[in-house]
């Protein structure tokens, strides 16, 4: 029984993880129709950056800042350099080249800081916090995950629901061509999703870091696990990425709990199977209209 | 990134060129062009040392392997992230009935494309319904999951350790290297008769069918998700043959030979020979067995620590990747073609004017 509560407890912190990479992957399928293969690279990179600065003696609040802003900076420069010139080409172009940008990210991180993990400290401690007498697996810093992630997903929703920043970007993705006759600036706001996606890329890098062997590859398994995640939510809606993160979670952590962890991503794919046969569309997506 | 036309006029080329031309059987004229590739071949492992024979079968057995990705890509539209899983499932295949049984070795091939050729139907039906970057997702998946399986049950996969593989004696006084290396190029050639062939037929245009456009496809009278399913099982195959090969070349097989590294060369040398295209992977074929070495040196060169040699590899796969797919999408090949072709229609009255439309942009 502790063991189902714990490996459930697990999940969910593993599952809100997962949320914000997943959310990051809507931003930018959401603007550009695009899947960023590469944005758990990103998040990697910019985490080894924090590392980097850590090193030097920069206070932890202030890294974790800075780092947010250069994931901000890395999204736009992504989308302007790289997938800009794409536009209008066949979609399987830019699946190709975020998976260059995928290991162009990590042969850099592995080049500068080689292939040994190093670790990275987390926020608050990660024991267990104790409940009546026992101890669960759920830490201080398990909630600060949870808040942090929630937190996002809120700033994200108000952005896109009550702003009018929020409308127009939805505009803009939704009709490009109309949005920018009536005077919307597109391309501008296309940045802006891929660069809103470079902060939640980074969160999750931070949150991953402290509890995984830390080094070029770390993230791999997060983005296909946050790739689950995104399309049981329907690719486009950041609450189902939320349910999706926490249903991939959870399944994650009981396969892993009960059979094993080596069979993990094997659950996933098993998972993402399943949803893609039962509802490719997502649990939360518009009925799809297929364009002839 | 489509095959340029088929019907090409050489009525209105010089007599001599006319003469070169190649019989119009497709058949025919693939048969042809393999053994005008065997004998070079023959002529290149017979003049060159056993380690160098040993990685000219490398080549052979990553061409078919990128023969089947390009006809799934090229040919048909679909994109796997996770063909080094198709690889593994064929190596692991063949190296275990040669621990546990004394098959003869073909029926071990046959059982590796057969194995890996299973997992392309299991991942094929549900990438049927999916887009491109769905199946992307689902394939980098799969790269990433099908390794651990292999740890987790030890006992049967050897776990570090690995299988044992055995290459079939060499007959008379013909060394090792050459031997294996002139089974994995009859094997390369035999793949790429047989897929030259499929491409000119009914299926190879369903395909491009199907890539270009699936409703009109359906409409068409063509079974738009059959289709999707036959052309990736025959990829899956491909690599299967492809894995079962890599075995022999390395002699043990291990989960550490397929890592997710390896399906994303696989996808970058592709891309780099030409998509679409099956001579084009030769160009890849020779970027995979070469660029670790050149990156070994070039690292050394630049005196960089142990261990940046592979990332160094990794990155210039990356910056292949990206590159071309901005700056040149056809990969070599199409570059060659159109090369080819403007010398052609460069010349005073033997310009055609299909050529200007149909090469590659």
């Amino acid at each position: 029984m502790s063991l189902f509560v714990n490996v459930t407890l697990n999940g969910i912190a593993n599952g809100m993880i997962f949320a914000a990479l997943a959310l990051a992957l809507v931003l930018v399928f959401r603007a550009t129709r695009i899947v960023n293969f590469a944005q758990g690279a990103m998040g990697m990179m910019t985490t080894f950056i924090a590392s980097s600065l850590l090193g030097r003696g920069v206070g932890y609040w202030w890294a974790f800042l800075a780092v947010l802003v250069i994931g901000f900076v890395l999204g736009a420069l992504v989308e302007r350099v790289l997938i800009r010139p794409l536009q209008g080409k066949s979609e399987l172009n830019p699946v190709i080249v975020t998976i260059g940008l995928l290991v162009v990210l990590e042969g850099i991180a592995g080049t500068i800081y080689g292939n040994s993990s190093r670790g990275f400290p987390a926020a608050y401690s990660q024991s267990g916090l104790t409940l009546g007498h026992t101890k669960i697996a759920f830490s201080h810093f398990d909630v600060f995950i949870l808040v942090a992630v929630l937190v996002l997903m809120t700033a994200t929703l108000v952005l896109f629901r009550a702003t009018s920043l929020g409308l127009r970007m939805r505009a803009s993705a939704f009709a490009g061509e109309i949005s920018r006759l009536l005077g919307v600036r597109v391309g501008l706001l296309l940045t802006l999703g891929w660069a809103l996606a470079g902060v939640a890329g980074s969160l999750s890098g931070l949150l991953v870091a402290p509890t995984s062997s830390f080094g070029p590859y770390y993230m791999d398994l997060v983005l296909v696990y946050a790739f689950t995640a995104a399309v049981i939510g329907g690719l486009e809606s950041p609450v189902g990425a939320l349910i999706g993160g926490l249903i991939t979670g959870l399944s994650i952590s009981y396969v892993g709990g009960y059979l094993g962890s080596g069979l993990q991503p094997l659950g996933a794919l098993v998972l993402l199977m399943v949803a893609l046969m039962a509802r490719p569309e997502g649990i939360f997506a518009r009925p799809p209209a297929r364009r002839v | 990134m489509s095959p340029p036309g088929t019907s090409r006029s050489w009525g209105d080329r010089a007599p001599w060129v006319r003469g070169l031309r190649l019989p119009t059987q497709p058949l025919v004229r693939h048969l042809l062009l393999a053994l005008c590739g065997a004998g070079l071949l023959y002529a290149i492992t017979s003049s060159l040392s056993p380690y160098n024979d040993f990685e000219v079968g490398e080549i052979a057995l990553y061409v078919i392997a990128l023969a089947g990705l390009s006809l799934l890509t090229g040919s048909n539209g679909q994109i796997s992230l996770g063909h080094g899983a198709f690889m593994a499932v064929g190596a692991y295949s063949a190296a275990l009935l040669m621990t546990h049984t004394h098959l003869n070795f073909l029926i071990e091939l046959v059982a590796a494309i057969g194995a890996a050729g299973l997992l392309g139907l299991v991942i094929g039906i549900p990438a049927t319904r999916l887009k491109g970057p769905y199946l992307a997702g689902l394939t980098l998946l799969l790269a990433l999951a099908l390794p651990p399986i292999a740890d987790k049950w030890s006992s049967t996969f050897g776990g570090d350790q690995g299988l044992t593989t055995t290459t079939p004696s060499a007959p008379g006084t013909i060394n090792p290297e050459e031997w294996l290396a002139w089974i994995q190029i009859i094997g390369a050639l035999i793949t790429l008769v047989l897929l030259a062939n499929l491409l000119r037929s009914r299926f190879g245009r369903s395909f491009r069918a199907v890539r270009d456009d699936e409703i009109a496809a359906s409409l068409a009278g063509i079974h738009v998700a059959r289709t999707k399913v036959i052309a990736f099982v025959i990829s899956a195959a491909c690599a299967g043959l492809a894995g079962a090969f890599l075995g022999l070349s390395t002699g043990v097989v291990n989960t550490g030979e397929f890592p997710l590294t390896l399906s994303i060369q696989l996808l970058a040398a592709m891309v780099l020979g030409g998509t679409g295209t099956l001579m084009g992977m030769w160009w890849g074929a020779i970027l995979l067995v070469y660029l670790p070495q050149w990156s070994t040196s070039l690292s050394g060169d630049f005196s960089l620590g142990s261990g940046a040699s592979a990332y160094l590899a990794t990155i210039i796969f990356g910056v292949v990747l990206i590159v071309v797919m901005i700056a040149a999408p056809t990969g070599i090949q199409g570059g060659l073609r159109w090369a080819w072709r403007r010398l052609w229609s460069l010349r005073p009255g033997t310009g055609d004017g299909m050529s200007k439309i149909s090469r590659p942009a």
